[in-house]
């Protein structure tokens, strides 16, 4: 700070001279929240037993609003511009087509049985 | 861009003789960080896919070996990871007001509650290992504790496979955030030049991010 050309109070003055985006403090610690209550609601939906698929469901669905919330908000995605959200969800779809299609052939096989 | 990086800090140094400004080298350096995190989620991604695959193949096995992880030392580490990730997010926003301190002390304790996480893991992996849980010990038992053993190692094998690899990268990041303090008890940061900062916040929260999905899948549902 020492060595800032503008002096120590441009950081909230002068926003074209700013890198990224600057959030409200409280944001971040808003999110914390948030985080932490889904956290508990994670291992609270855990103990309901909702049969079939829907319990991974539920558990991957909670995940996935955490992972949300800290890609948004603590990784600044929200403030990104569009190549950023592209490389962002690249991997996500590459993934989708990997498990997709491990499961569209794998119970379907038919393993003949050792006789 | 890398041999420029530690320059743009400087006001006094030459302005001119790079062949980019500071706005365009932050935001390649970021972008390039994004670049490397999409590279990482495709790494976990194979292991998630194995996961999705022999869950489907030995439910009922991947159910009871589950219930021998310690959901609060899972749920713990959770809890420490989200605060850790919070501290780094807070150590950008103080980079961005130019509060070297304050980027110190944030990080200090982001490093502090990795270090937590790597000790709950250690006790964890201990206990594991004790029960001889590791893929390639289980027949050095007596022939009861080997079969039941042996019925868990394909859990086993993705459990120690998944969370030594996010182990890994906790190190990792650990040493990349240490990067980080080291400049910025150099003064380094300022509103116009962050990017380690920024960068290695990324990097970290990925850490959380895959962990995030780590404790239901394996803790959790099984």
């Amino acid at each position: 700070m020492s060595h800032h050309e503008h002096g120590p109070d441009c950081t909230h003055d002068h926003h074209g001279d700013h890198m990224g985006h600057i959030m409200p403090g409280h944001i971040y610690r808003n999110i914390l929240i948030a985080l932490l209550f889904l956290t508990v609601v994670t291992v609270g939906v855990a103990q309901i037993h909702f049969g079939g698929v829907w319990n991974i469901i539920v558990a991957m669905f909670v995940a996935s609003i955490k992972a949300g919330l800290v890609a948004m908000y603590f990784m600044h995605l929200k403030f990104e511009d569009k190549f950023t959200w592209i490389y962002a969800f690249i991997p996500l779809f590459l993934l989708f087509l990997l498990i997709g299609g491990v499961f569209i052939d794998n119970p379907f096989r038919i393993i003949p049985s050792p006789q | 861009m890398g041999h420029s990086t530690a320059e743009l800090s400087d006001p006094q140094g030459p302005p001119h003789v790079h062949h980019m400004d500071a706005k365009t080298a932050y935001e390649s350096a970021k972008f390039g960080m994004w670049l490397f995190l999409a590279t990482e989620i495709l790494l976990f991604g194979g292991l998630f896919c194995a996961f999705a695959l022999f869950r489907w193949m030995h439910l009922d096995e991947f159910h009871a070996a589950s219930k021998h992880l310690n959901v609060w030392m899972g749920g713990t580490n959770t809890v420490v990871l989200l605060i850790s990730s919070y501290f780094a997010a807070m150590a950008v926003d103080a980079a961005q007001h130019g509060d070297n301190a304050k980027v110190r002390r944030n990080i200090l304790i982001t490093i502090g509650c990795a270090a937590i996480f790597l000790v709950i893991k250690y006790f964890e992996y201990s206990e594991k290992i004790h029960h001889g849980y590791l893929p390639w010990m289980f027949d050095k038992y007596s022939p009861e504790v080997a079969h039941l053993n042996e019925k868990y190692s394909v859990f086993f094998a993705l459990y120690f496979c998944m969370t030594g690899l996010h182990g890994l990268h906790v190190l990792i990041g650990m040493a990349l955030l240490g990067w980080v303090y080291s400049l910025a008890k150099k003064d380094r940061f300022s509103g116009r030049y962050y990017t380690p900062v920024e960068v290695g916040a990324l990097y970290w929260h990925l850490v959380d991010l895959i962990w995030i999905y780590l404790f239901p899948l394996l803790y959790l549902v099984g």
